[in-house]
């Protein structure tokens, strides 16, 4: 999924600090999985902020909504006219939602409440790691199901390089460092012919590299399914 | 020449059967020309090619492509660096080409520091390839006289081919095999980390022997001096892949603070002089940090002096 982190209250706050009414949006897909922009995190900001500008002797009307998914038109036009009725939209979905009200809701200003991080998963309850740079060509059978790609500092397709140390990236010491990881799996499994010879270069054009990108599925945009 | 594959200086006193010594130099953090050419006379006579680092520990510095032409001008050779991180195939292919044509005739190709030890950790970093398809790429232009596309080049580069290898890093026993990939990869020389733990060293050299690495790629033995314990210990906390014994740090310390200098280039001279006899080891690499002055010494006291001529 995408896992985001929600931005601090203080710089949130100095987005709207001009506005009396805003509406807070959350998201039910991946924001809502990552604890950070579904229902509940909707209802903690919105009071958050209506305390602190209440404090300030500037109150703050907020309402709030949470649409089952931002990154799709059918679910984000539910909003309607509605959402004219606001100063501002804060958007607690990934950087996929506000930019998909915007596109819809012309007139309106919209605000990211989260910055988005990475495709990854909970390792354990509270923490999410990164496992997919979504390069666009997927090769990780060819390293023990472990990607170099998002998961080595360098991207290094002849890992590791010479600052791993007890299995930890030279970059971060909480940070495992995956060729260790990678060349393990490959000694016990008795596959390390799997890791000597060079490798092709990567053709990054499938990643952002090649400008921004676009899936489609020929049969839906004709309706046959 | 035509035996050459570069006919680099470091080529011709490698083949010769030379015990070759190299050494470093950082470019200025700026455009003094004047400090460079400073330091390269120091260098001047005492070594077989001086390498140039690029951008080394990620700090901006003069560019090694300009500095090893600065080199040449002096009359010396450089060791081109060239690191994955700051450039992307097309750069990298045409700072080859550059450095053939301003008579460079070493590289050294490595993977670079990450950008979050430098004094721009904000940078986005490259690794468009790495080190190992890098020394892959030199090799290709040169021998196949193609760029990375297959399309031919129009007088192809002439470059000796160095490669890094870090003995000390984990996971320890997949590191001979990585050598292994590099020396497959292209690589005629390979210059290692500093090396400080000995006994490792010798383990992992007796298992490169057994390999029979040694017989495929040159192997210069990488030789830091300490200047002191502080130093020592800042390297062992600080540096990524270094490996410094307690033991080294304690004989640092066991001498009085200005006797520490001398106590650090006993010890290189010491590592010198068993790595002549070290079996697979071709020579030193002697990396003096910030202390290029003291290399005319410290070549002379290791009795490598005067360097072959060849």
């Amino acid at each position: 999924m995408i896992v985001a982190d929600r931005k601090s209250i203080e710089e949130i706050l100095g987005m709207v600090k001009d506005c009396r009414k805003i509406l807070v949006v959350g998201c039910k897909g991946c924001v809502t999985v990552c604890n950070v922009g579904g229902l509940k995190e909707v209802e903690i900001l919105a009071s958050t902020m209506k305390i602190a500008r209440k404090k300030d002797g500037n109150p703050l009307e907020i309402d709030e909504r949470v649409l089952e998914r931002q990154c799709d038109r059918e679910y984000v036009s539910q909003l309607g006219d509605e959402v004219n009725n606001y100063d501002a939209v804060v958007s607690m979905a990934c950087g996929v939602g506000p930019q998909f009200l915007s596109e819809m809701y012309r007139e309106q200003r919209f605000f990211p409440a989260v910055n988005t991080t990475f495709f990854g998963g909970a390792t354990q309850h509270g923490v999410w790691e990164e496992r997919c740079a979504g390069c666009g060509t997927c090769g990780i059978h060819m390293f023990g199901g472990l990607c170099p790609i998002a998961r080595c500092a360098k991207s290094l397709l002849h890992g590791p390089c010479g600052g791993s140390s007890n299995g930890a990236c030279e970059v971060n010491k909480d940070t495992e460092c995956i060729w260790d990881s990678i060349v393990r799996k490959k000694m016990e499994a008795g596959e390390l012919e799997d890791l000597m010879g060079v490798k092709g270069l990567k053709d990054w054009q499938t990643a952002r590299d090649g400008g921004p990108r676009r899936s489609i599925r020929e049969e839906l945009v004709q309706g046959n399914i | 020449m035509s035996d050459f594959k570069s006919g680099s200086n470091l080529e011709r006193v490698l083949k010769a059967g030379h015990f070759a010594f190299t050494g470093e130099c950082g470019p200025p953090k700026g455009a003094n020309v004047a400090h460079l050419k400073e330091k390269f006379q120091y260098l001047k006579g005492n070594v077989d090619c001086v390498n140039l680092t690029d951008n080394q520990t990620a700090v901006v510095r003069m560019s090694s492509l300009a500095a090893s032409k600065l080199l040449v001008d002096e009359g010396l050779e450089p060791n081109f660096q060239m690191v994955c991180r700051d450039r992307n195939r097309l750069a990298m292919m045409a700072d080859i080409l550059g450095a053939h044509a301003l008579g460079i005739r070493n590289m050294l190709c490595l993977s670079g520091d990450h950008q979050t030890f430098g004094n721009h950790p904000q940078a986005k970093n490259v690794h468009d390839i790495d080190s190992m398809q890098l020394i892959a790429l030199v090799k290709k232009m040169r021998d196949e006289g193609k760029f990375m596309n297959d399309e031919e080049i129009d007088v192809p580069p002439k470059i000796f081919i160095g490669a890094a290898a870090n003995p000390f890093a984990d996971p320890y026993e997949f590191r001979p095999y990585r050598l292994a990939n590099k020396i497959e990869a292209g690589a005629d020389f390979i210059q290692t980390q500093c090396i400080f733990n000995m006994d490792k060293f010798r383990d992992f050299m007796k298992t490169v022997v057994d390999m029979g690495l040694h017989e495929k790629c040159y192997i210069l033995a990488g030789v830091t001096p300490m200047k002191n314990a502080g130093m020592a210990n800042f390297m062992k906390k600080f540096v990524p892949g270094m490996d410094i014994p307690d033991d080294l740090i304690k004989r640092l310390k066991g001498v009085d603070k200005r006797d520490q200098a001398e106590e650090g280039i006993k010890f290189a001279l010491e590592q010198v002089a068993e790595f002549k006899d070290m079996e697979g080891v071709a020579g030193v690499h002697m990396m003096a940090i910030e202390w290029e002055h003291r290399v005319p010494e410290i070549a002379e006291r290791a009795g490598v002096l005067p360097r072959p001529v060849v």
